[in-house]
């Protein structure tokens, strides 16, 4: 079953156009990841999901996007926050809010009108140790998220994103500003998040991509060259531009 | 020979440093020593007496006490804890109308002595007369005269620098009036700045942004005498209207004018604190799901607050200092105001209106001098919390 669908895809910064006629399948609870050269397109198409290009002035969308069968961008549907409620989101730098721990992870419970307390206590611990970070700050979750380091905050902001039980969750380069060791920590995370959720993540690093991701999508200069199994894409490419790019070829 | 140029370029930014942070410091000396003068006046007019009779017992008399005798709002001096009698205050002018030009002599050289022979017959009498024409070994009593006390000045409610024979620099009122003023520019200026601030980083688009920031900035640059006369045509007859009150000049429009002084300040300054909240943030809070009206209030405020605060703590301390405006619209009664809605003065637009006519180097002149220094504390005191807001503000940025 498919979880998200592009249809025929165009998008345009201006005149500069970004994405050229893409379509794909995303089934349901299954991790997808993009991999590609910088600048082919991968952050604006995975930004399309959440409606995040909308906020860019002079940008323009062509075809569709259906999550769960339902056009996203249709005028008079799903409102944006409605949205955005269910396709959580989580960015290349970790940005937690200048508040206390618990008060991040429990700002998404709140600004969706959630006031009962135990209700977002029992919530934000939840998601604490969903992203194992739970034995971490369990005694200081009212200090500032700031005094935590990065690999910490970047796990934060996965508990914060995960805390209003989404079902898409958007990874952009997650892990690209981590250490190894909480690298390693938050792709332990996306394996028990996958049956949870259906997980897009966007990497540079093949690695990652093939540990953790059941499909991978190559982009190159704005196309989509090769959409498979991750076994497939890693082993036996059909594409040749795959095949130089995985091997580090160019890129 | 390079070397040489950026030797003297050196030199001469040193130079000018020194010179600068040295003419600051003296101005502050200058300031402090002439207001610290004031204490070291005499209550009662320097060269005069009070004279009584000697049957008056009355030996100490505060300025206000003096002042209040001389208007004849207290006529028995059982008030001041004398025999009950009658008072009669008498000023030399009054010379004129009881003796002849003749008794007096063309150079008023009789005077002191028959002065001293009408008080000498008047138990009640008091009189306020050059201490030079008192004649030797006369019969008197005299008010024993003491310096200018703090208590007076910091306390006192009275402001009559003028009053004869001792005049009063009870500086509570302008104090008040300073502080009532600049709490009610600040209190209508803080909602429109800051709605107007949020309006321009999160709303406006940026061709309306681009049009507005430089008109608001623009407003900065208007001279004080400008918004002081429009406030005077506009406003002052506007609330005389609404309020039907006897004058229109009131705090409320010093207020009023000042808030629109103050706004393209909290403006700035609050606009570009949120602007400056960083953008991975807003998108943050609106991948949550939040509208863009709680990304603005739950997240872009907070944390500009400390941008927001020195905004309007500057503000603020323009409201304090400034001076012609105020001046203008504010009826410039010295009394403490009981009501928003009375004329009342400020400290800057007392010295301004003042030192003109204070004698230089007098007890007044030293006051409004005593005044510069308040006003100084006031705003140093403002310049502080800025510091400390903008200090914190980086502590939690980095
Ligand atoms: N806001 C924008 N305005 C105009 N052009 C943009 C904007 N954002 C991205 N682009 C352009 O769109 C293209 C795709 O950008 P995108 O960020 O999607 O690349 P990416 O694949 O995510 O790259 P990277 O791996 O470096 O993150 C780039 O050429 C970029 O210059
Ligand atoms: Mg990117």
């Amino acid at each position: 079953m498919n979880k998200i669908e592009a249809i025929d895809v165009n998008f345009y910064y201006g005149d500069f156009h970004a994405l050229k006629g893409i379509s794909m399948e995303i089934p349901q609870n299954k991790v997808v990841a993009f991999i590609g050269p910088s600048g082919c397109g991968k952050s604006t198409f995975l930004r399309l999901f959440n409606r995040m290009n909308d906020l860019i002035p002079g940008s323009r969308l062509q075809g569709r996007i259906l999550i769960d069968g339902q056009d996203i961008y249709a005028p008079g549907g799903m409102e944006v926050d409605e949205l955005r409620k269910n396709v959580g989101m989580v960015f290349q730098r970790p940005n937690p809010f200048p508040k206390s721990i618990f008060d991040n992870v429990a700002y998404g419970l709140r600004v969706n009108g959630i006031k009962d307390k135990e209700f977002i206590r029992q919530r934000v611990e939840e998601s604490l140790r969903g992203a194992a970070l739970w034995d971490e700050v369990k005694d200081k979750l009212n200090s500032s998220a700031y005094a935590l380091s990065g690999g910490q905050q970047q796990r934060l902001c996965i508990a914060r994103a995960m805390a209003i039980s989404p079902s898409v969750l958007l990874m952009d380069e997650p892990a690209s500003a981590l250490d190894p060791i909480s690298t390693a920590k938050v792709e332990e995370l996306i394996c028990e998040l996958r049956n949870q959720v259906t997980i897009v993540i966007v990497t540079h690093n093949m690695q990652q991509a093939s540990r953790v991701s059941d499909k991978t999508a190559f982009f190159y200069m704005g196309e989509m060259i090769e959409y498979d199994d991750t076994k497939v894409i890693f082993t036996n490419p059909h594409k040749e531009a795959t095949q130089n790019y995985i091997t580090g070829r160019f890129g | 020979m390079r070397r040489i140029f950026e030797k003297a370029v050196k030199w001469l930014l040193t130079a000018s440093g020194f010179v600068t942070s040295i003419v600051i410091l003296l101005i502050i000396g200058f300031l402090f020593t002439e207001g610290a003068g004031l204490f070291k006046e005499k209550v009662i007019e320097e060269g005069y007496v009070l004279a009584l009779n000697r049957e008056n017992n009355v030996k100490e008399l505060t300025a206000a006490q003096i002042k209040a005798i001389f208007d004849e709002d207290v006529t028995n001096w059982k008030e001041f804890g004398g025999p009950d009698m009658r008072i009669e205050p008498f000023r030399l002018e009054d010379a004129d109308k009881l003796f002849t030009e003749e008794e007096l002599g063309g150079q008023y050289e009789n005077a002191g002595s028959l002065i001293a022979s009408l008080i000498e017959a008047h138990p009640g009498m008091v009189a306020f007369v050059p201490e030079s024409m008192i004649p030797k070994g006369a019969n008197l009593n005299f008010i024993e005269d003491r310096s200018i006390s703090p208590k007076e000045v910091f306390a006192g409610s009275e402001w009559f620098p003028t009053a004869t024979p001792a005049p009063l620099f009870g500086m509570w009122p302008l104090l008040a009036g300073t502080l009532w003023v600049s709490l009610f520019a600040i209190l209508f200026a803080l909602p429109f700045g800051i709605s107007i601030a949020v309006y321009m980083s999160e709303v406006a688009s940026e061709r309306v942004r681009g049009f507005l920031k430089p008109v608001i900035e623009l407003l900065n640059g208007i001279p004080s005498v400008v918004y002081g006369f429009f406030g005077l045509i506009v406003i002052v007859p506007l609330l005389q209207q609404v309020f039907g009150l006897p004058v229109g000049e009131s705090g409320l429009a010093g207020s009023i004018v000042l808030a629109i002084m103050a706004l393209p300040t909290i403006v700035t300054v609050a606009e570009d604190a949120m602007r400056s909240c960083p953008r991975s943030l807003r998108e943050a809070s609106l991948a949550l799901g939040a509208t863009q009206w709680q990304t603005v209030y739950r997240v872009v405020i907070p944390s500009s607050m400390s941008g927001i605060a020195s905004g309007v703590v500057l503000g603020i301390g323009r409201a304090v200092g400034e001076t012609m405006a105020v001046l203008m619209v504010t009826g410039n009664a010295a009394a403490v105001p009981s009501s928003i809605l009375e004329p009342l003065r400020t400290i800057p637009a007392t010295i301004a209106a003042e030192l003109g006519e204070a004698p230089a180097g007098g007890a007044h002149y030293q006051s409004l001098f005593l005044l510069g220094v308040i006003l100084f504390f006031i705003t140093f005191f403002i310049n502080l919390c800025v510091e400390y807001i903008s200090s914190r503000n980086k502590a939690k940025n980095s």
